[in-house]
Order: C-alpha cells, then structure tokens, then sequence
C-alpha cells in the first residue's frame, strides 16, 4: 500500500518532468525567433517601413503563392547542404566558417566540369562528374585549416575566415581567366542547358537536388546518432582531452571531418549550378555559409528540426529577395534578422542554463 | 633617371602601405588589448564596417574629417557595448556574439548605406594632410610618413602609448593579469569586469577609428562589406604580437604593403583581374601564420568568462 502510495507522485513527476522539457524545448526555440523578428521589426521601422506589411509580404511571396513556394523550396537544396556540413564540424567542435569559400570553389568545379562534358557523357554521368569533382576542389580547400590547425594549434576560426576570402577570389579569378565563356559578354562560365540540368521533381519547378539535401542531413543525422565515428566526433566536439585518452587520432579525425565538411559545401555550390544557375557568374555569391549557422543551433543539431529552420529560412529568403524590389528594403535585411537571432539564442540558451544551475544548486 | 623612378615607386609603395595599414593597425591594437583582457573579439570586423560608414556619412554630410572620426569611433565604442553587456557582464559565448556582431553590422551598414544614398557611391574631397617641416624634406620617407593624415600620427602615438602601459604600468599588468589568471588578479584587487569593459570598449572604439580611416582617408568613399577582412587581418596581427604593440606595427605595414600593391598594380595597369590581387595579402597572412603561427600562444584565460564569486 505505501508502495502504490509512493508511485503515483513518481509517474507524476515523470510527466510534469516530461512536459517541462517540452515546454523548455519550445521556449529555447520560440523566444529567439520572437526577438529577431521584434529587433529586427525595430529596425525596419527605423528605415520607415511599416514591419507588419514587409512580414506580411515576404510570407505571401514565399509561401502563399505557389510559384514562391516552389522557389523557397529550390532554395532549400543548397541550404541543407550547407547545415549538413555545418552539424558536421560544429557537433566535432570545430568552427568551420569558411562554407562559403569552400561553396564557390565547389560551384565553379562543377561548372568547369559540366558544360565540358555535357553532349560527350549521359547526362547523369556530368552530374556525378560534376558532383566529384566540386566535392573534391572543395575538400582539399578545407583541408589547409585542417592541417594549420592540427600541425601548428593555429585556431580554426581565423584561419576557415581567411581562407573564405580566398576561396572566393580563387573562384572568382577562374571564372575570368580559366573557365570564361568566349561567348558572353559578361565574365561567366559557359553555362548549362536545361536539358543538362537536374530534372524537376514532378510538375513543378522545384529541382530535385532538394532531394540530396534532404538526405545530406538525414544523413548527417543518423552519423551522429549511430555511428561510431559519428561517436568519436561527438567526444572530440565535447571533450578534447577524453578524445585522445580514448586512444583517437585526433589529427586524422579533424581532418576528416574537415574534409567531408567542406566536401558538403562544395557538393551544395554543385548542386546549385547543375540544378538552378546552369552556369557561375562572376562575383556571385549567395552567402549561405554564415547564415545558416544560427539555424543549426535553433535545431540543436537535429536532423529533423534543422529541415524544418532551413524552409523558414528559405521562405524568408526568397521572400526578402522579392521584397528588395517591390518594397525597396535591399535584402541586407536578411543579415539583420539572421544575427539577432544568432545573437538570441546565444542569450535564451545561456539565461537557460544559468538557471538549470542555480535551480540544481538548492536543497 | 632609374633612381628617380624607384624613389618615386618606393614613396608611393610606403604611401599605399601606410594608407593601408593604419585600419589594420588600429584594429589589431585594439584587439590585441582585449584579448590580453581575456575577451577574444570577433565583433571587431563588423565594428570596423559601423566605424566605416558612420565616418564615411558625418564627414561627408558636415565636411569635417574630425567629427567623422568621431562619429566612428562612436560607432565601435557603441557595439563594442553590446559585447560588453552579452560576454562580459553575463558570460555569454564571444565567439558566437562576435560572429552574431559583424553579421549585424555589415547587414545594417548596407542598409543604411541604401536609404542614405541609393545605388550611388559619392567620394569625399581631399583628405587633410599635416606637414611636419623639415622631416618631410627627407627623401622617400618624407613625403609618406611626415606629410601625411593626422589620424597616422596619432596611430603611432597610441602604438608607443599602449607598448608603455602594457609593460611599465599597474593598469597592464592587470589586464594581463584579467587574461592569464582573473582568480588570481581577482584575490589581489583587480576588478576583472572593469578591466575587461574597457579592454573591450578600447577595442571597439579603435575598430571603429580604423574603419573610419579606411573609407574616409584610404578609400574616400563607402562601399558596403568594404572592410573585406581587414578585421580578421586584424585579429591575426592581436594573436602573433604576443601582447607587443610593435609588432602590430610591423605586421600591419607588411599586410598594408600587400593590400596597397592592389592599388599599385592596377594603377601600373596590368592585365591581371582584381581577385588575383585580393588574394595577396590573405596569401601573405596565411603564409606568416604557417612559419610564425606556432609561436603565438594565446592568454589561458581567453574567452573564459569571470565574474566575482561565481562557481
């Protein structure tokens, strides 16, 4: 009798425990969120326009329309692929923040490769080519961090920073002096028919390199949880020291993980040229390399929840691109929403633990 | 004939360093006193980029080159009070704060930089020069290092000002103290967030004259995302000074030289695309970084937050 007496506060417990975490999970995610969209609201109405309509538009142009919705889900290929990439080196620890140099190497790779051999291959054959070889310009790109970091202790942050900028004028400087089509007037790689690029998924126009996104990160996902190397990664991302006295090799271990990383981005500047651009432009540069970092922390990590922050991320993106010439905010705004919520999450999470502590801490 | 060529390329070499060098030297003078303080600041980037507009705009709407530089400086100190409040005050992490800054800045920048003058670029007039008599009738170094912007000056004022506080005052000795070991300082005396407040307000105050320099002095103009690195560059130049002041000297007149070959060599109108030239002086910090980088052993208590009777 005391026994059963004694169990149901336990079960109790065990539920109210239960629905705190959900409730902690959803305040750890929402708060954040609500303040980018607040501060960054702020700032929209500094310049005078009216926040409530811009959000309004960028919704309707992103997700209520079907031609938008169709584009914010095309411009999720590359993001996934990208935050695939990311979980990867942030969940080992490392601050890969050259994405976007690794990116643009990856893209100008493919479409050096495709045009070249589109007519002579099938055209799955390009695509695989493309893919490689994008793939692998972007892994030795990223292994130069890599390398500085494991033989000198140079900190990655700096050094994936550095190379950023390099990779981007390298990718640059090719597309002008190497792979320029003669026949454009413009500097740009010779470009891609329709026909050479990746079908559409169905009826729409939604490129199916979402696919390859969508498993990247399903992928990444399932590395991480059940894998032992995605094991080993997680033990030097959390404890260096555990990590080698666990017997790792530390070294290849950065490495490797440096190298599939990169491999990602590079995969993701692929899949953009032989899905959406067909070609590489000079100085283009979407950017996503630092813009979807905050979203992988939002997601903490999750496979799942990182799908779902890339479409509202894409929504916005596609949305403020829209907006930039109907409304005239330039798409700058981006950047704004994006750091605050960087920056607020940093803040929730932090207000979060600091007070897991203090609670623990009374009798 | 010769000789007055290379006189003539040597003093528009040391010019062009000197031009380009200052924001680097301001920016990694300040960082370099706030990773000292234990505080790595990752902000300074888009510190610059505010410093860089605000400067660019006050100067270019008053005509006045001193309230422009104030204005940037403004500006740095301003987000550099963000940081303080998020990473010194609370603990929150600096490395994703100072990220979370620069992406900030350059998105707000080139907003306002949009709303203030649309898709135009205008240029400011002639930067102010002080001719110090005699020493600018020395050949080649004359003209570029004694008739030159004011700001020059001060910079190598404030290099020799912050070499002699570091090493010969108490005020140093506790902001190394707040890097090395804060209990320790702590337990002595030392007020470790005050320290490191205005370690970080320093170094955001210096961003923001460097990025100021930069597009009023160096450039004359306001480009959005215009200090391309320099930040980063920057840091570079805090992390192998090793706490020596002089040594941002040096490293910012050599990456200076790098980027002011850029200008050379398109002014010498070689057919070379601009990105090629841009690489060079990444090129140059990654190739320091790789003989001289093990040797920069950063303080213990870098990004390690410290508050008074925690833990």
């Amino acid at each position: 009798m005391t026994g059963v007496n004694a169990m149901e506060p336990a079960v109790a417990d065990a539920a109210g425990e239960r629905l705190a975490r959900i409730g902690r999970t959803l305040a750890l995610t929402a708060l954040p969120v609500a303040a980018a969209l607040a501060v960054s609201a702020m700032v929209l109405l500094a310049f005078g326009v009216d926040p409530l309509e811009y959000y309004a538009y960028v919704l309707r142009r992103s997700l209520l329309s079907g031609l938008g919705l169709q584009s914010t889900l095309t411009r999720m290929a590359p993001m996934l692929l990208v935050a695939a990439s990311l979980i990867l080196a942030f969940r080992a620890g490392l601050w890969n923040l050259g994405g976007d140099g690794q990116f643009m190497l990856g893209a100008v790779a493919a479409a050096a490769v495709g045009p070249a051999l589109a007519g002579a291959l099938p055209v799955w054959l390009v695509w695989l080519a493309c893919m490689v070889a994008a793939m692998a310009a972007a892994a030795i790109w990223g292994l130069l961090p890599a390398v500085l970091k494991v033989r000198s202790g140079i900190n990655e942050i700096v050094t994936t920073m550095m190379t950023s900028f390099l990779g981007i004028s390298l990718a640059n400087a090719l597309i002008k002096l190497t792979f320029k089509d003669p026949a454009a007037s413009e500097p740009q790689t010779r470009t891609l028919s329709a026909a050479e690029r990746l079908p559409f998924l169905g009826d729409s126009t939604i490129t199916s390199g979402l696919l390859i996104g969508v498993v990247a990160v399903l992928a990444a996902h399932f590395v991480l949880a059940r894998t032992s190397y995605g094991f080993r990664l997680r033990v030097l991302g959390e404890n260096v020291p555990a990590a080698i006295h666990s017997g790792y090799r530390t070294g290849w271990l950065t490495c490797s993980i440096f190298a599939i990383s990169a491999g990602l981005c590079g995969l993701a500047g692929a899949i953009e040229v032989i899905g959406v651009q067909g070609n590489v432009r000079a100085d283009w540069n979407p950017a996503y390399g630092m813009m979807v970092i905050p979203l992988i922390y939002l997601a903490r990590f999750n496979g799942l929840a990182t799908i779902l922050f890339v479409f509202l991320y894409a929504m916005l993106s596609i949305g403020t691109e829209s907006a930039a010439r109907r409304m005239g905010v330039p798409h700058y705004f981006t950047y704004v929403v994006i750091s605050v919520l960087l920056m607020a999450i940093a803040a929730v999470s932090h207000l979060a633990e600091h007070r897991a502590r203090t609670g623990k801490a009374r009798p | 004939m010769t000789a007055l060529l290379t006189e003539a390329f040597l003093t528009a070499l040391l010019t062009g360093a000197i031009m380009a060098g200052i924001p680097l030297l301001l920016a990694g003078l300040g960082e370099m006193i706030s990773e000292r303080a234990g505080v790595l600041n990752l902000g300074i980037e888009g510190m610059m980029m505010v410093g860089a507009f605000l400067g660019f705009y006050v100067n270019w709407r008053t005509g006045s080159g001193a309230l422009g530089f104030l204005a940037g400086a403004g500006g740095g100190m301003a987000m550099a009070t963000v940081m303080v409040l998020f990473c010194v005050r609370r603990g929150i992490n600096q490395i994703v704060i100072g990220i979370g800054l620069t992406l900030f800045a350059g998105g707000l920048t080139a907003m306002l930089h949009y709303y203030a003058f649309a898709r135009s670029y205008p240029r400011l007039g002639a930067r102010d020069t002080l001719e110090i008599p005699v020493l600018s009738q020395i050949p080649v170094i004359g003209q570029s290092l004694f008739n030159t912007h004011p700001v020059v000056y001060l910079s190598i004022a404030l290099i020799a000002a912050t070499g002699w506080v570091m090493r010969r005052t108490n005020l140093g000795l506790a902001i190394r103290a707040a890097g090395d070991k804060p209990a320790a300082a702590d337990t002595a005396g030392v007020e470790i967030m005050a320290i490191r407040t205005a370690a970080v307000l320093f170094a955001g105050t210096m961003a923001g004259l460097g990025g100021a320099f930069l597009s009023t002095v160096s450039a004359s103009v306001f480009v959005p995302f215009m200090t391309h690195g320099d930040g980063y560059i920057g840091i570079v130049l805090a992390m192998l000074s090793r706490g020596r002041p002089i040594w941002v000297l040096v490293g910012a007149l050599i990456f200076g030289a790098c980027l002011s070959m850029t200008t050379a060599l398109q002014v010498a109108g070689i057919g070379i695309p601009t990105d090629v030239i841009q690489m060079l002086p990444f090129a140059a910090v990654l190739l320091v970084l790789i003989l001289f980088g093990r040797s920069a052993n950063p303080p213990p208590a870098l990004t390690v937050f410290y508050a008074r009777g925690s833990r």
